[in-house]
């Protein structure tokens, strides 16, 4: 755990395994810091939300189950927003030319949804390409902007 | 806990009750399997009682499309009851909530595949 005092600020941080029981830590891992913060009740279920289909794409899609890859995962509380940063180590992906999941052709695909998802729960949403690997970072605001 | 499924007849409507987590992992699996199953038996009414069902995902969701294609290509009637609000919800944003017949009452669901 590392926790920065420096401001008010404070982050949790944790190396994942690329497993499906890392989702469920995480989720649990986020949904208990943002009880913390003071996020209300109708936000902390969108929260859990967002980061159980993050960790999702980072487990299955980014790291394909690969035990030598982790996901790193980051969680800050500061004095106005509650942030989750979900990194891979996989080979990343077209954010840009994602398909849209409400287009008529697409509504009875099996998947394609998560991140459409994570972007409506929360009120920003960010994709950074690293090398190797993603990282996405997912804002809740705690005070009106 | 992850997620419970039972069925039950109701006349010639195949009642299953979901209670638990749908989510990426044993709970989409098994209700995979437990719609594949059924459309195998040749089953072809299949009410999905959703009011215990928690929480559901992506992939949950990705489970419930699959499961509707399935069915209706199979010349069956796949249709949803007691909807949480939470997945309600999912459904609007998705715009699947008017690809699905969805009921809030048993015996009008029962009903409305005769």
């Amino acid at each position: 755990m590392g926790k920065n005092s420096r401001s008010a600020t404070e982050t949790v941080e944790r190396f994942l395994d690329s497993t499906l029981e890392s989702v469920d830590d995480a989720e649990e891992l986020a949904l208990l810091e943002a009880e913390k913060a003071g996020v209300p009740e109708d936000d902390l279920h969108k929260i859990a939300m967002a980061v159980r289909e993050s960790m999702v794409n980072a487990v299955v899609h980014g790291n394909r189950y690969n035990a030598h890859k982790k996901v790193h995962l980051s969680v800050s509380k500061g004095p106005e927003e509650f942030v989750v940063r979900i990194a891979d180590q996989g080979d990343g992906f077209d954010y840009e030319h994602l398909p849209d999941p409400l287009a008529q052709e697409n509504l009875l695909r099996h998947s394609g949804r998560g991140i459409f998802l994570i972007k409506a729960f929360m009120d920003d949403f960010q994709v950074r390409r690293l090398d190797p690997g993603t990282e996405v970072t997912l804002v809740k605001y705690l005070v009106s902007k | 806990m992850s997620v419970k499924l039972s069925t039950r007849q109701v006349g010639d409507v195949s009642v299953v009750d979901v209670a638990g987590r749908i989510t990426l992992g044993e709970g989409s699996s098994a209700l995979r399997d437990a719609l594949r199953d059924m459309v195998g038996k040749g089953q072809k009414k299949i009410l999905l009682n959703l009011g215990d069902v928690s929480y559901i995902d992506s992939s949950g969701i990705g489970e419930l499309v699959s499961g509707f294609t399935t069915v209706t290509n199979q010349g069956g009637q796949l249709r949803l009851l007691n909807l949480t609000k939470r997945v309600k919800d999912l459904l609007q944003i998705t715009k699947l909530y008017t690809v699905f017949d969805v009921h809030d009452d048993e015996a009008a669901a029962v009903r409305a595949f005769a």
